[in-house]
């Protein structure tokens, strides 16, 4: 079988998440070498490719307009969806802004006005479908690899059936 | 010098934590105009404490970065303990050491081997690195059993490498239960690898040069959590009195605030520790690295590669020391006394100084917070540093101008998650 293309794409967060996918590599990169292309890492590779891919994960929550377009045109190269870690799932801490009382949103208003943000920062899923999360801060590393075998799976599945239907 | 005119922009910067930015306007064969563009949208932390039980804090703010994550922690922590007149106790003290030096271990490791290292053998990545090459095979290898060294280092003491979960004010809410003669023996497996790495970086001969102040702590043991701040012109700074010493600017392009010391640009991080500080390490790093260590003081910015594969070799040798005498006795941590005041801690980070300073109120909640950052302190540098550099590379393709701007870039090791929380600064 082809190898998996994958990509890995951080928005709004401290990126804990892509620093346990790098440590999860100690242990794992023999294996997943056999069946993961990296095809989009900007934390391991210079040259990275845009797509399409076979799965995305995205770290992160949406704190803009501009951050939006991108992970919409993600989503549209990729067939299936991840969202990873807490940012990415629930949006928080990222979102913690969302919380904040008029007197703290006025004190970072002109920077907001600044860089564009938009005025709540969004979870992924309030932005585009997704179909599989991992949850944690940083993520959940058992339901990371679990999530990684489940998806070798349904791909091949998905392969399997695509082959049988045009026999 | 390439004559024609031409623009050159980084949309995103690889092989760094976090994201950033480079845009250079080259005219007639100069470059008029060159932005780093710390492009992560900030997350507001020094806003977001404000009201928060003091206790909450260090967990709350470990999560402005995945990498120096502990970092965040034991400064938080620090400046809480600072304010509240709480001591911890000597294997508190310890345990936080050997967290720490786990954090070294493999942070600089991801940065020297994951980020910089395949450039340096004319790769792209890691991934590239050939299994059936013996060199490259061996180094692929050696990237992560010594990031998995620090690894097991920071779980043992802190459960868990990123946000470590027992690390508390006044102590540990969990001590160490296993045994430490695993970590021992990967410690000293990884140990003559290093001494490989350390060669790596001595041989590499890329060179610019900046006239800057650097500034470090300057623990007698090297221990990167204590210390006075001293700078490289002489001068002995109370970290109470740190934010004093800093002149803000305003960059418009840049979502992280930029410092400079007085009026002269400022570097902090692993260059800075071993210029200032290098007398003061483990006296078996020393012997094995004499050589390396006699090219330092140093004002080559690609020196701080060398200097962390150092570091790591020091984190090592003292975190053996402390593993093979450290008897783990059960203990509660100290309990924190509400008092008003403020607090200030001040650390090396694997990037740098760190700086937190917290007003807390009588019951015990923060009132207000400054966080200061080594990639903030090291951002005009930086970009200062990119012109002195890129102006000898005109003549290369773009590509190429690009690969080599990037490269300076990851000699500085910049931490993107870090530099762009929020501080209550208006902008000019």
């Amino acid at each position: 079988m082809n190898k998996l293309d994958i990509g890995w794409f951080s928005f709004t967060c401290c990126e804990d998440s892509t620093i346990i996918f790098t440590e999860l590599l100690n242990k794992h990169y023999e294996t997943w070498n056999k069946v993961l292309n990296f095809k989009h890492v900007r934390v391991l590779k210079q040259q990275n490719e845009d797509g399409p891919f076979d799965v995305s994960f995205i770290e992160g929550a949406v704190s803009s307009d501009k951050q939006a377009v991108r992970v919409k045109e993600i989503r549209s190269k990729s067939k299936y969806i991840v969202a990873i870690g807490a940012c990415g799932v629930m949006g928080m801490p990222s979102s913690q802004r969302n919380q904040f009382t008029d007197a703290q949103n006025a004190e970072i208003q002109f920077l907001l006005d600044r860089f564009n943000y938009n005025d709540k920062v969004l979870k992924i899923e309030d932005v585009i479908k997704v179909d599989f999360k991992v949850p944690g801060c940083p993520m959940n590393e058992k339901i990371f690899l679990q999530t990684i075998d489940q998806l070798i799976s349904k791909i091949r599945l998905d392969l399997a059936r695509s082959e049988r239907s045009s026999l | 010098m390439h004559q024609g005119n031409f623009d050159l922009s980084i949309e995103e910067i690889s092989k760094i934590e976090g994201q950033a930015g480079l845009d250079i306007k080259v005219r007639s064969g100069k470059i008029e105009s060159l932005k780093f563009k710390i492009a992560d949208y900030k997350r507001f932390y020094t806003k977001a404490v404000e009201g928060k039980l003091a206790q909450a804090v260090p967990q709350q703010v470990a999560r402005i970065c995945g990498t120096c994550s502990n970092a965040h922690l034991l400064c938080s922590i620090k400046t809480i303990e600072n304010a509240t007149k709480t001591a911890p106790s000597k294997q508190t003290n310890k345990l936080r050491e050997l967290l720490n030096h786990g954090l070294i271990i493999r942070d600089h490791a991801l940065h020297l081997y994951v980020f910089v290292l395949p450039n340096l053998l004319g790769k792209d990545s890691i991934l590239d690195f050939d299994e059936n090459n013996k060199e490259e095979h061996e180094l692929l290898h050696d990237t992560f059993d010594i990031k998995e060294a620090g690894n097991l280092l920071s779980i043992w003491a802190g459960g868990r490498s990123v946000h470590a979960p027992y690390a508390t004010l006044g102590g540990f809410i969990k001590l160490p239960m296993d045994q430490t003669h695993k970590i021992v023996a990967h410690l000293e497996k990884i140990r003559p690898r290093i001494l490989k790495l350390i060669k790596i970086f001595a041989a590499d001969k890329t060179n610019v040069e900046e006239d800057v102040v650097f500034v470090a702590l300057n623990d007698p043991k090297f221990n990167y959590l204590s210390g006075d701040i001293i700078t490289s012109q002489g001068g002995k700074i109370a970290p109470n009195e740190l934010f004093s010493h800093l002149t803000h600017v305003t960059i418009p392009y840049s979502q992280a605030s930029a410092y400079l010391i007085g009026e002269k640009k400022v570097m902090v991080g692993a260059l800075a520790r071993l210029n200032l500080n290098k007398d003061s390490l483990h006296p078996k790093t020393k012997k094995d690295a004499s050589t390396e260590l006699g090219l330092f003081p140093s004002n080559n910015i690609f020196h701080n590669n060398l200097a962390q594969a150092i570091e790591i070799l020091h984190s090592i040798d003292t975190a053996l020391d402390l593993l093979n005498n450290i008897q783990i006795t059960q203990e509660k941590p100290v309990v924190i006394n509400n008092k008003a005041g403020i607090g200030t801690g001040v650390i090396e980070a694997p990037r740098g100084l760190l700086f937190h300073q917290y007003e807390i109120t009588e019951d015990g909640k923060v009132q207000s917070a400054k966080i200061v950052v080594p990639t903030g302190l090291n951002q005009i540098l930086i970009e200062q540093s990119l012109k002195t550099y890129l102006e000898t590379k005109l003549d290369l393709s773009k590509d190429k101008i690009a690969l080599e701007a990037e490269k300076l870039i990851r000699a500085y090791d910049p931490c993107i998650s870090c530099a762009s929380h929020f501080l209550r600064l208006k902008w000019l």
